[in-house]
C-alpha cells in the first residue's frame, strides 16, 4: 500500500531525496523521534562560516541554520521535495555545476557559496526563464505586493531585461480553470512549482490537482473540469508564491500594504487555529492563518478562513426588545438594559443561563457570577455532554493527547466523529501520521471518507464495549501500540448512554495509559465548550429548562435546540451575541455583542489550550463587548460585578482556574483515574452511532457566523452542483 | 594596444549576444485539458478484452507489490491498442486496475506524446519531418498524404480510417524520408510509394513495412562502397624494421 504517493515515488528512485522528503514532511515527527544514538554531525562551510549538521541534511537546511536564506519557489517544508524550479541553485566548491540546495544533502567539508558570481548567474538566469513566461500583470495581480516572485525578481533578478518581444508572441498563456468558490485562478501566472499538487495530494488527500501536458505546454489543473473541493483549500492560496492561485472572495478587494494585521484565534471549530484578521477601514477583510507548530502548524481550514464576509451581514447594531406586538423593535442600551432589569428583579432568583458556541470566557465567567449573585444555579452550555459528574474532572472532556501529540500515534480509534469536518486541522496530523508513521486507524459509525484509509468496524455503539473490553480483533491493536489513542466525538456523548459510553472508554483508557501519555480523548466541535466546562458550567439544556427559569440568558446561544415551547410561557428571553440568527429571534429582548474579531477574550481549544483573540475592527453600531454588557446590566440590577476592567475580569478568571490566563500555554490535565470510578451505570444501549457532519456539504454552515457568509453558501451550492453532475452523468451512462 | 582592441571587440560581440532571439513559441496542438464530446468522455464504458485482461495481470506480475504503478504506462498502451486511441474512460480503468487517482493517470497520459487523447484512425500516418528527412523530401510526402486523404496534420479522415501526424525524428534517418504506420516502418520514399502505399490501405490491404528502394536495410544502395576488397593480411601497413 503507497501512502505517499509523491514522497514514496521519490523514494523509488532510489536517491538519498527519500530521506530528506519524508524528514521535511514530518519536522515536528521527527524531533519526537529522534533515535537515541544521535549520528555525528558533519562540518560544512556556508558562504565560509562554519556549520554542523546531522547527515541528511539539505544544502538550503544547512544555510537556514546561519540565517542565510536560498531563494525558492517549489520547497516548502511541509511538502515533499520536489527540486524542480531550480531557483535554489547554489555554487559548491570543486562541483562542476551549481547544485539545487532544497535536493541536496550535504556532504562533509563542502564548501557552500550562497552569494559566489556563479551562483547569481544561475539565479539570474532561471529568474529570466521564468519571466519570459510570466505575464506580469502586477498592477492587476492580487498576489501584488506579498508575492515570491516579485520579491525574488527584486532581490535576486537580473536589473535589466533581454525580453525584446513587446508584442508578447511568445509568452504563454493557459486557460483559467474553475476549481470552486473559493480559490481564482490565473493560470497564464502559473510558474509550475507544484506545491499545490503536492498539498492536495500529501496533506488534503485529495489528488485532484495535477500537473498536465509537458515542456511548455506544461500546466497545473485537474484535466477534467471538476471542482478542488476539500475542507482545507484555501491553503493552496497561500502556498502558491505568485498570483496563479488568490483568494477569490478577496479578489481585488486590498493591497496587502493598506492593511491592518492582528494576531488572533480562530473560533469556528474547537481547534483553536491561529490565525491574523486583516482589517481596512474597521472591516474585516480576510483571515490567514499564523504560524503554530502545536496547534495549526500553518494551515487554516476553509470555513475558518472564508466565513469572515459573515461578520459583516445579520448584525445586531442596536439592542432590540419585543413590544407587545411581538415584535423586536430598535431600543437605546438604556431602555434595553432597564427591560432586562425589570424582569430580572422579578425572577425571584429564577434565572438560568445558556452558553452557545462562540461564547468567550470572560463573558461566560461574568454571566455565572451575574446569575449565581442574582441567586441562579443553572449554568449551562447549549451543547450537550454526558450527563453526571463526568466533567468534575478536566482530563475527562479534553483532547488530552494534544493535536500535536496525535501525529506521533501508532493506533487511533475514532468513536462516533468524524474529524475531516468537525476539525479539519486534527485530521490532518491523523492524516500525517497516518502517511509518515504507519498510524493505524478503525472508526466506530458511519462509514465516511476520512482522506486516508481507515477500517470501519461498523456503527453500533455495542461495539464499543467490545473493544473496551479486550474482545475485539481492534483492542489488540489499541493494546499492542506505543501510543494509541481513543477519540469521541462529543455529539456521541449526548446520547442518553453517553456516560455509560464515557466510563467504558475512560476506563479503558487507564489501561491503554503509558507514562506521558492519555489515550483518552474527547473531540469537541464548539470552540466554548471546553472554557465553559473550567469555568463551572453543566452540559445540556433541559438542567436549564428544569428550573423553570422566569429569565433566561442566551449567550451567542444559536444552535437552533432551544425553542419558545420548551420555555415556561412567562420566561423572558435575554439573547447576548452578535448576529440575528436562532438565538435572537426567540429572545425578548436582544444585547448586541461583539463577534471573535471585535474582541479581547479567552477562548480554549479541545485540548485544553487557552488562547486569546484580539480585537480587529470595533463592534458595530452600538454592540459591545459581551462581558461589558452583562457588567452594566448587573450594575443597573443593583447586583454589581467585582470587575470593571479586563484586567480585573481576568485575575477573577486566574482565580477560578489558573490556566485560562496562562495563554498559549497548554497545561496538562492530571491525568487520574477518578472519573472512572464514579458512573454507577455502564450499560451502553445498542443502536446506531450517527455524526453530524458527513459531508463537505454539511460542513461549511455551522454557526451563526458561518450561517451568514455568502461565501460559505456558495460552497454548499458548488458542492450541490458538482454532485448533481456526477449524478446526471451515472444515470445518462446507466441509459 | 593589441589587448585594448581585443577586450573592445569581444565587449561588442558580448552586447550583441545579449540580444535573446525571440522566434515564435513552439505548442504542441494537443489540448491539455479534457473536454467532453460524443466520442470521448467518463460515461462511455471501457472494458479490456478477455485476451488483454490476461495481458493486464502478466504487466502487473512484473511490478513488485507497492510498485505496481510503473505499470501505467504498459496499461495505457495495451488500453491504447485495444480502442485504436485513449479514451477518457480507459485511463479511469486503467487507475481503477491500479488503485491510484484519476490525476496520476492524467498525467502520464498527457505527457507522451504517443498516447492520442483524441479520436485517431485505423491507420495512424506519422511522418517525420525531422531535419535529414526534411532534406530528403519529407515535405512531399507529407503533401503527398495531405493532398490523398484530403486532410491536414492532425486531423482524422470522415472515416475514422486515417490520422496524419507530423512526428519528430523516428530514428531511421540513414532510411530517410520515413514514414511510420501505425508500428511499421516505410522508409526510402518517394511521393509515388507513398501514394501506393496509402492506396493499398484504403483497400485494407498492408504493404510490406521496409525500405522502399530495393535496400534491404540501411546498408548502401547498390553495392557496399567501403571494406569491400579482400582483407589485407597481417602486418600490413606496418613499418619494415617490425
Amino acid at each position: 500500500m503507497i501512502r505517499a504517493p509523491l514522497v514514496k515515488a521519490l523514494g523509488a528512485l532510489g536517491s538519498p531525496t527519500h530521506q530528506i522528503a519524508s524528514r521535511a514532511v514530518r519536522t515536528s515527527a521527527v524531533v519526537a523521534q529522534t533515535p537515541a544514538k544521535a549520528p555525528e554531525k558533519i562540518e560544512v562551510f556556508v558562504d565560509d562560516i562554519p556549520v554542523k549538521v546531522l547527515p541528511g541534511t539539505t544544502v538550503l537546511q544547512a544555510a537556514a541554520e546561519i540565517g542565510v536564506e536560498i531563494p525558492r519557489f517549489c520547497y516548502h517544508e511541509r511538502l515533499a521535495v520536489a527540486g524542480n524550479c531550480r531557483m535554489c541553485l547554489v555554487e559548491v566548491e570543486k562541483s562542476p555545476k551549481p547544485v539545487a540546495a532544497c535536493a541536496m544533502p550535504v556532504m562533509k567539508g563542502w564548501r557552500i557559496k550562497t552569494n559566489s558570481d556563479l551562483t547569481r548567474k544561475a539565479r539570474e538566469g532561471v529568474m529570466e526563464f521564468l519571466l519570459m513566461n510570466h505575464p506580469l500583470d502586477c498592477p492587476i495581480c492580487d498576489q501584488g505586493g506579498e508575492c515570491d516572485l516579485q520579491d525574488q525578481a527584486m532581490a535576486f533578478g537580473s536589473d535589466r531585461s533581454r525580453f525584446t518581444d513587446i508584442n508578447y508572441t511568445g509568452k504563454r498563456a493557459v486557460e483559467d480553470k474553475d476549481i470552486g468558490p473559493l480559490v481564482k485562478t490565473v493560470m497564464t501566472r502559473c510558474i509550475h512549482c507544484t506545491r499545490c499538487v503536492r498539498f492536495a495530494s500529501e496533506i488534503a488527500g485529495v489528488d485532484d490537482l495535477g500537473t498536465t501536458g509537458r515542456g511548455n505546454d506544461m500546466q497545473i489543473g485537474t484535466y477534467v473540469e471538476k471542482l478542488f473541493l476539500t475542507e482545507l483549500s484555501g491553503n493552496v492560496i497561500d502556498l502558491c508564491p505568485v498570483g496563479a492561485l488568490t483568494n477569490k472572495p478577496y479578489s481585488f478587494v486590498a493591497r496587502p500594504w493598506e492593511i491592518r494585521k492582528v494576531s488572533s484565534i480562530d473560533v469556528l471549530d474547537a481547534v483553536g487555529s491561529n490565525i491574523v484578521v486583516s482589517t481596512r477601514t474597521n472591516e474585516v477583510l480576510r483571515i490567514l492563518p499564523r504560524e503554530n507548530e502545536d496547534v495549526n502548524e500553518e494551515w487554516l481550514a476553509d470555513k475558518s478562513r472564508f466565513a469572515c464576509d459573515g461578520l459583516k451581514r445579520q448584525r445586531l447594531i442596536a439592542p432590540m426588545v419585543r413590544m407587545p406586538n411581538g415584535e423586536l423593535q430598535s431600543v437605546e442600551w438604556e431602555g434595553a438594559l432597564i427591560a432586562v432589569a425589570k424582569a430580572v428583579r422579578n425572577a425571584n432568583g429564577q434565572v438560568a443561563g445558556v452558553a452557545g458556541q462562540l461564547a468567550d470566557v470572560e463573558a461566560m465567567v461574568a454571566l455565572k457570577d451575574l446569575v449565581n449573585r442574582l441567586g441562579g444555579e443553572n449554568l449551562v452550555t447549549e451543547q450537550d455532554f454526558i450527563k453526571g459528574s463526568g466533567i468534575d474532572v478536566r482530563s475527562s472532556y479534553l483532547l488530552n493527547s494534544t493535536i500535536a501529540g496525535l501525529e506521533t500515534a501508532d493506533a487511533v480509534l475514532l468513536v462516533g466523529t468524524n474529524p475531516r469536518y468537525e476539525a479539519p486541522l486534527i485530521n490532518t496530523r491523523l492524516r500525517k501520521a497516518y502517511v509518515h508513521n504507519e498510524l493505524q486507524i478503525a472508526s466506530i459509525g458511519p462509514n465516511i471518507d476520512l482522506s486516508y484509509q481507515h477500517e470501519n468496524l461498523g456503527a453500533d455503539a455495542s461495539l464499543i464495549k467490545d473493544v473496551c473490553s479486550g474482545s475485539h480483533a481492534f483492542s489488540k491493536v489499541l493494546e499492542g501500540a506505543k501510543k494509541p489513542a481513543i477519540i469521541i466525538g462529543a455529539d456521541l456523548l449526548a446520547r442518553p448512554d453517553g456516560a455509560a459510553i464515557h466510563a467504558t472508554i475512560s476506563e479503558y483508557c487507564q489501561k491503554l495509559k503509558k507514562p506521558d501519555w492519555n489515550a483518552f480523548n474527547v473531540l469537541h466541535n464548539s470552540a466554548s465548550q471546553v472554557g465553559a466546562f473550567d469555568v463551572g458550567y453543566q452540559p445540556g439544556l433541559q438542567r436549564a429548562l428544569q428550573g423553570q427559569p422566569k429569565v433566561l440568558f442566551l449567550l451567542n446561544a444559536d444552535s437552533g435546540k432551544l425553542t419558545r415551547d420548551q420555555l415556561p410561557k412567562d420566561c423572558f428571553v435575554v439573547y447576548i451575541g452578535s448576529h440575528g440568527d436562532n438565538g435572537a429571534s426567540i429572545a425578548d429582548a436582544v444585547l448586541p455583542g461583539a463577534a471573535y474579531t471585535e474582541k479581547q477574550a479567552i477562548y480554549v481549544n479541545t485540548e485544553g489550550r487557552a488562547q486569546q483573540t484580539l480585537p480587529g475592527v470595533s463592534p458595530p453600531g452600538m454592540a459591545r463587548e459581551d462581558w461589558k454588557i452583562l457588567r452594566a446590566l448587573s450594575e443597573i440590577v443593583g447586583k454589581p460585578l467585582a470587575y470593571d476592567t479586563l484586567d480585573e475580569l481576568r485575575s477573577r478568571l486566574d482565580d477560578i482556574a489558573p490556566h485560562l490566563t496562562r495563554l498559549g500555554e497548554l497545561v496538562p490535565a492530571s491525568n487520574s483515574d477518578a472519573s472512572a470510578q464514579t458512573t454507577p451505570n455502564k450499560s451502553i444501549s445498542g443502536g446506531a452511532i450517527d455524526v453530524k457532519l458527513k459531508e463537505l456539504r454539511d460542513y461549511f454552515m455551522t454557526d451563526a457566523i458561518s450561517r451568514a457568509s455568502p461565501t460559505m453558501a456558495k460552497c454548499i451550492s458548488a458542492v450541490n452542483k458538482q454532485q448533481r453532475q456526477n449524478e446526471e452523468a451515472k444515470q445518462s451512462a446507466a441509459i | 594596444m593589441l589587448t585594448n582592441c581585443a577586450a573592445k571587440t569581444l565587449s561588442v560581440v558580448r552586447g550583441s549576444l545579449r540580444a535573446i532571439a525571440t522566434s515564435s513559441a513552439q505548442r504542441s496542438d494537443n489540448l491539455f485539458v479534457h473536454r467532453d464530446t460524443p466520442e470521448d468522455n467518463p460515461n462511455i464504458p471501457f472494458e479490456f478484452t478477455a485476451e488483454n485482461k490476461k495481458r493486464v495481470d502478466a504487466i502487473l506480475s512484473i511490478y513488485p507489490e507497492g510498485h505496481k504503478r510503473g505499470a501505467m504506462i504498459p496499461l495505457l498502451d495495451l488500453a491504447q491498442r485495444q480502442y485504436g486511441w485513449l479514451p477518457i474512460s480507459a485511463m479511469h480503468k486503467v487507475a481503477e486496475i491500479l488503485g491510484l487517482p484519476n490525476m496520476r493517470v492524467y498525467e502520464v497520459a498527457t505527457f507522451y506524446t504517443m498516447f492520442m487523447r483524441k479520436p485517431t484512425g485505423k491507420y495512424h500516418i506519422q511522418v517525420c519531418t525531422t531535419t535529414p528527412c526534411w532534406l530528403r523530401g519529407s515535405d512531399a510526402i507529407l503533401d503527398t498524404c495531405k493532398k490523398q486523404l484530403g486532410i491536414g496534420v492532425g486531423e482524422t479522415t470522415k472515416d475514422n480510417k486515417f490520422t496524419i501526424s507530423e512526428v519528430e525524428c523516428l530514428g531511421a534517418c540513414v532510411n530517410a524520408p520515413m514514414v511510420s504506420v501505425n508500428d511499421d516502418y516505410y522508409e526510402d520514399l518517394t511521393a509515388k510509394d507513398m501514394q501506393d502505399i496509402l492506396s493499398d490501405l484504403k483497400a485494407d490491404k498492408i504493404s510490406p513495412p521496409g525500405p522502399r528502394n530495393g535496400r534491404f536495410a540501411s546498408e548502401p544502395k547498390g553495392k557496399p562502397t567501403s571494406l569491400s576488397e579482400e582483407p589485407k593480411g597481417p602486418g600490413f601497413g606496418l613499418q619494415a624494421g617490425l
